[in-house]
């Protein structure tokens, strides 16, 4: 799309102040990619952005994202308007946090990937969705399940743990079973490795 | 024969005299083959069996008249053959039970009357004829300790007279010599399958039958009990006489239903001795049968420890069953590994299926694949030694199910051991080209002490740590990160779950997680390796398993995070002397050097800087314990850079960077750094650090630098010294106390010093120290005060502050390094008349003088030194020498030494102890003139200035001035005074002129040109050098003139 000049320095300095983690020639450089993801894309959305497709492909090919459910996840996180397609604000903007994020933005960017309902929780059947496929070796003589299903038991009780005994002080039985962005978020400012506890959504950066 | 009778043999007593053959399987099957030989020989071959002996062989025999028949004459109790020599004499006579014999044919023929008896017959005979060959042909014909030379002699022989004779004895020989290597070869066969104990196995079943022994009804023995408590270096607590026979130990065994039993154990098994002598003596003879092990020969003993012992539920297995047994864990590991190879392609066809579905959808398949690859690299290694330990016990479960469960997991897992064990022995013999590894130096070498696998209950960590080590095993890199940060969870400090790690077969897999690309799990893995890597039978596995390898590969990784865990790790696992190799020889040094010079510019340090350097020093610090490893950090340019941490303020980097300085600075290049770098300053500003650690590594470093005098001078400089004195407040802390004290001791070795000292009343506080302390306070306590001896004022205040009983009662430790510095000390405070009386009332002369019998030529030379003041300001010091009975003899006789420092301080000494007439006499008849003529050829000044000392004040008796002109010592005196050193003309000059009383000693001195160099010495400032100069000279002149007298006159 054709942009006055004055109109893109505009949105470049608007852009730099809310994306915080980039500065100018940043932005004006995801400024001008996201023009070519533009152009690449279907005329659907009559320039203003792109779809859920060729976010994929990008993430993919850029940041070596692989995870498919991940990737939708993270494309309704950046499509914060819902509407299926990203702009530039919020490509500009969702980068920020995807590639520069402090600790705390990453943690809720990865808690929200993995809040599949956005109940804000992390239930059980959460975990195992995202966990179904980790195990390379499924134990021989067990349902091919129950391995899987252990698994989630040990990430929730090292997640939740310190929560879960509030709880079991408190009678508290609502809290069984799911994970709060509270105790997710204690756990991964214990352990950082835990930040993408149930699958990568970051990119590597190597 | 004689080879194998002399090599092969057992005989009892070693060496020469009358030994006797012991009743063991090796020999019996010797004498066996012998009598065998013999016997057939007449048949075999009559021709030789008729040659005569040279000599008979003669042997008191058990056989008496009755048993001999046709063809003997028979004569009540003698007897004699009818087949007589041609000279008359017959070829067997038996009279008063002593037997000759003097052919093959009456041996033969003697041994089939023998009967049942043959054995003793034979053994007896050998006994007595330790060397039969040169009975039978003669003395030419004996086999010298290593060389056989008889065929060659033979053959000589043969050429040079071709008779009858000659031909029979070249064919006995020949049958001799085939039987001689008959015998070796079987008695061979013998030695290769004899059990051979060594000390280890010994103690190990010692140890196992302890836990069983003790009161009560059911235990297998009442006690078992060594003889003697002291090992030797070896492992053996035989007294080393005995080990020449390959003895080990000896056991008091009081079993049940039994009297004691004392038992040797030898490296050929255990037997029955003769039980415990009169006193502490034992019967070393042998009494029993030999047995493999202590438990086979109890079977044997005790019916009621065979009893006991099947109610422990201990499973005895017999060699070969123990043998299949093995086997059993061999086979159930290999068909483990088959198993997780088939899972491992099954695996990979299913990954790839998957990554196929994915790659329609979303872009560029093969970079995906790729990854998924990489990961799954790391699942095959780590998938090899999945549920290995579980599996195999069940695998053996189902093979013996008569065993309990309990014993058949400590079998297991002792196999395991011994196969751990076994790896390392490997290794550690190819360690064995690095000798130039320092083994001398300080370092603490660990070993992992065997210990043993006791409890066979498994815990709840155990279980709970297999079941996570599944999912790090089985799992994708995001299971197996939540496995990994779960196992944090359990107490990893805890040597159980240390343990169980290892056991579940985890450790495996941790280290090949670090060879994968995956940050998070490579950093998950380290995270608990360098917590486990507190124990050191994980460390040993670690290296083991090739971990530091891959660990020192990290070290490059962008990951600032993992290049610091890397560190922390390798500062964990590399406190034993391979370690540390490995990191050197993979260039893991370099590496961490590096991870010092993170910080970007100036003196503004960011956190992550500092932990990334506080990282690498810690692990620089383990392996700086090794020379080589020394070495490396500095040619990578380590020193500036520990030089620039030096000045940080933070006390978590400061103690790394000064613990590796400090162990460092043993290198003289070290200390030449510390030194011009400028790193004093800064040593010294830290040792008012409020850490304790960090303040006693800088005195640690202090310490080891302050030999070199200008570093004491810069402490001074720096104002170290009063820190020092007022770390010695601290007296808690008992390695910080070691450190400063001995610091203090280096920098008093200067003058200036000593004053800075005085003026802190640093001495008085020493002289508290001198009771309750450890040795390695004590030692450097000690060597300040001896330092501070120097000043007057400080020896009064040794005194003062009642230093002296306690430093006189220090005489007596057995502590090498201490006693020379006590001695020093002591023979400091001996300078003072008053401490002299002190020192005297406690008899410290006495024990000085003791001490000069001590085998360390450090401790005699110190303690000669010593002497020297106490002689010169005891009263009546004469008289006390005379008291210590042989002690003049003793003094003299250390002119024998070698060692140089020895010399010159006994030189010394006799100097002082020759004032004393009486004394010199007594010295005079020990030797004393000819002994130190002898060391009068030396280029060292020190010694010749001493050794001139003394023979000036040993001239004073009886003829010396003559003896010591007959035994040459005063040409070399007289080049002394070519010397440059102002001390030794002084001394010289004081024995030359009381060499020229002697005439002879004139000539001589004149010959050599001493009167040029006299000449000038005359006009020297000093007075006692001018008079014996002067005197000397007169003394020539003197007799110079007389002759001219005699000559004209």
């Amino acid at each position: 799309a054709a942009m006055s000049r004055k109109g893109m320095k505009l949105l470049v300095d608007s852009l730099t102040r809310s994306a915080k983690h980039f500065n100018k020639s940043e932005v004006e450089c995801l400024v001008k990619l996201f023009d070519t993801l533009v152009a690449k894309a279907c005329r659907e959305y009559a320039g203003a952005g792109f779809d859920r497709t060729v976010f994929r492909d990008t993430l993919h090919s850029a940041l070596g994202m692989m995870d498919e459910v991940v990737l939708d996840r993270v494309f309704s996180i950046f499509d914060g308007d819902n509407d299926g397609c990203i702009t530039v604000v919020e490509w500009v903007e969702g980068l920020a946090v995807l590639l520069r994020g402090t600790l705390e933005e990453k943690m809720k960017l990865c808690f929200t990937v993995y809040d599949l309902n956005g109940d804000g929780y992390i239930s059980k059947e959460e975990m195992f969705q995202m966990l179904k496929n980790s195990l390379l070796i499924q134990p021989a003589d067990e349902e091919p399940d129950e391995g899987v299903k252990d698994l989630v038991e040990i990430a929730l009780k090292k997640m939740a743990s310190t929560c879960l005994f509030v709880a079991f002080l408190l009678q508290d039985h609502d809290h069984d079973g799911k994970l709060s962005f509270t105790d997710f978020e204690k756990a991964v400012r214990d352990e950082n490795l835990l930040l993408e506890a149930f699958g990568p959504c970051l990119p590597d950066i190597k | 024969m004689g080879v194998t009778l002399a090599r092969a043999a057992q005989w009892t007593a070693a060496g020469s005299g009358t030994g006797t053959l012991e009743i063991t399987p090796l020999n019996e099957s010797l004498l066996n083959q012998i009598i065998k030989f013999a016997e057939d020989f007449s048949t075999k071959h009559p021709q030789e069996a008729a040659y005569v002996f040279r000599e008979p062989l003669e042997w008191k025999t058990q056989l008496d008249s009755s048993a001999f028949g046709e063809g003997y004459e028979i004569n009540e109790a003698t007897v004699q053959s009818e087949a007589k020599h041609k000279d008359g004499q017959p070829l067997l006579v038996l009279s008063a039970s002593t037997l000759r014999v003097r052919s093959f044919d009456q041996l033969s023929r003697l041994l089939r009357i023998a009967m049942e008896k043959k054995l003793k017959e034979a053994q007896a005979c050998l006994e007595a004829n330790r060397d039969p060959i040169v009975k039978i042909l003669g003395p030419e014909y004996g086999t010298i300790e290593g060389e056989d030379t008889s065929i060659l002699h033979l053959f000589d022989k043969v050429k040079k007279e071709s008779d009858l004779e000659a031909e029979l004895k070249m064919k006995i020989i020949l049958l001799l010599h085939q039987l001689d290597l008959q015998l070796l070869n079987s008695s061979l066969k013998q030695i290769s399958q004899d059990v051979r104990l060594n000390p280890a196995a010994v103690n190990n079943e010692v140890n196992l039958l302890r836990n069983f022994s003790g009161q009560g009804e059911d235990t297998v023995l009442e006690s078992l009990e060594y003889t003697s408590d002291y090992i030797f270096s070896n492992g053996c607590r035989a007294p080393p006489w005995r080990q020449v026979h390959g003895e080990i130990c000896y056991l008091v065994i009081k079993p049940h239903d039994t009297d004691p039993l004392y038992i040797t154990c030898s490296t050929a098994g255990v037997f029955l001795n003769g039980g415990q002598l009169k006193g502490k003596d034992i019967d070393y003879e042998r009494k029993s049968d030999l047995y493999k092990d202590i438990i086979t020969f109890l079977r044997e003993r005790s019916p009621r420890f065979v009893e006991n012992m099947a109610k422990q539920g201990y499973h005895f297995s017999k060699e070969p069953a123990h043998k299949k047994n093995y086997q059993h864990v061999e086979d159930a590991e290999i068909s483990d590994q088959s198993q997780s190879f088939y899972d491992f392609t099954e695996n990979r066809r299913r990954g790839k299926v998957c990554g196929r579905g994915k790659s329609s959808s979303a872009g560029s398949p093969d970079e995906r694949s790729k990854l998924c690859m990489k990961w799954e690299s790391s699942g095959l290694s780590a998938s090899q030694s999945r549920d290995k330990a579980p599996k195999k016990n069940f695998e053996e479960e189902g093979k013996h199910s008569t065993v309990p469960v309990t014993t058949k997991k400590k079998a297991s897992g002792q196999s395991k051991m011994v196969k751990i064990k076994k790896a390392s022995k490997c290794k550690a013999s190819s360690s064995l080209e690095d000798l130039g590894e320092s083994s001398s130096d300080t370092d603490e070498d660990e070993q992992p002490v065997r210990r043993q696998e006791g409890n066979t209950d498994l815990s709840a960590e155990y279980w709970g740590i297999q079941k996570l080590a599944k999912y790090v095993k089985g799992g994708d890199p995001t299971a197996t990160v939540i496995a990994l940060c779960s196992m944090r969870d359990f107490n990893l400090s805890q040597e159980t779950c240390q343990l169980a790690i290892r056991d579940t077969g985890c450790l495996e897999v941790l280290i090949n997680l670090l060879d994968t690309e995956e940050i998070k799990c490579q950093a998950g893995s380290l995270k608990i390796l360098k917590e486990i890597s507190q124990n050191i039978l994980i460390r040993h596995a670690i290296a083991d398993l090739g971990g530091l390898e891959i660990m020192v590969k990290i070290l490059d990784s962008v990951d600032t995070n993992l290049k610091c865990l890397a560190a922390e790790t390798i500062a964990n696992v590399a406190r034993f002397k391979r370690a540390r190799k490995t990191v050197r020889q993979h260039g893991g040094i370099k590496k961490l050097v590096e991870l010092l010079d993170c910080v970007s510019v100036g003196t503004s340090y960011q956190g992550k800087d500092i932990e990334t350097a506080r990282c690498g020093a810690l692990a620089l610090w383990s392996c700086s314990k090794s020379t080589k490893n020394k070495k490396a950090i500095r040619t990578a340019g380590g020193i500036p850079l520990l030089a620039r941490w030096l000045k940080c303020p933070h006390a978590n980097i400061l103690i790394p960077v000064v613990g590796t300085l400090q162990e460092c600075a043993s290198e003289p290049s070290y200390r030449l750094a510390i030194r011009t770098e400028g790193m004093i300053e800064n040593l010294v500003k830290n040792l008012s650090s409020e850490h304790e650690e960090l303040q006693m590594h800088c005195a640690s470093a202090i310490f080891k630098c302050a030999e070199d005098e200008e570093t004491r001078d810069l402490v001074r400089e720096h104002e170290g010294l009063q820190p020092l004195s007022d770390l010695l407040d601290n007296s808690e802390n008992k390695q910080l106390l070691a450190a400063v004290t001995g610091a203090i001791w280096k920098c008093a070795i200067s003058r200036e010093n000593v004053l800075k000292f005085q003026e802190y009343k640093t001495v008085e506080t020493l002289v508290t120290l001198l009771t309750d302390q450890p040795e390695e306070v004590l030692i450097n306590v000690i060597g300040a005060l001896g330092e501070c001896c120097q000043e007057q004022e400080n020896r009064g205040a040794i005194r003062r502050c009642g230093g002296i009983a306690p430093l006189v009662k220090l005489l007596t430790a057995t502590n090498q390094a201490l006693l020379v510095n006590v001695n020093k000390a002591v023979g400091g405070c001996a300078m003072e008349p008053e401490n002299m009386l002190i020192i005297d009332s406690l008899d410290g002369v006495r024990l000085l003088w003791s001490l000069l019998k001590n085998p360390n030529p450090d401790v005699q030379a110190s303690a000669a030194w010593a002497l020297c003041p106490c002689v010169e300001n005891a009263k009546n010091s004469g008289e006390m020498v005379r008291s210590f009975v042989g002690g003049l003899e003793l003094i003299v006789n250390l002119l024998k030494s070698k060692d140089k420092e020895v010399l010159t301080s006994v030189c010394a000494a006799i100097a002082n102890i020759a004032k004393d007439e009486e004394n010199l006499a007594v010295m005079t008849d020990h030797g004393v003139v000819p002994l130190l003529s002898r060391l009068a050829n030396t280029n060292n000044n020190k010694l010749r200035r001493h050794l001139a000392e003394a023979i000036a004040n040993c001239c004073m008796w009886g003829n010396n001035r003559v003896a010591f002109g007959e035994s040459k010592a005063v040409a070399p005196l007289a080049r002394y005074l070519k010397s440059k050193d102002p001390l030794v003309h002084r001394a010289t000059a004081l024995a030359l002129y009381q060499l020229s009383e002697d005439p002879n000693n004139c000539v001589i001195m004149h010959e050599n040109g001493v009167v040029k160099l006299l000449l000038a010495m005359v006009g020297s400032t000093d007075d006692t050098l001018q008079e014996a100069a002067a005197g000397c000279i007169a003394n020539i002149r003197r007799l110079a003139l007389a002759t001219e007298k005699a000559k004209y006159g």
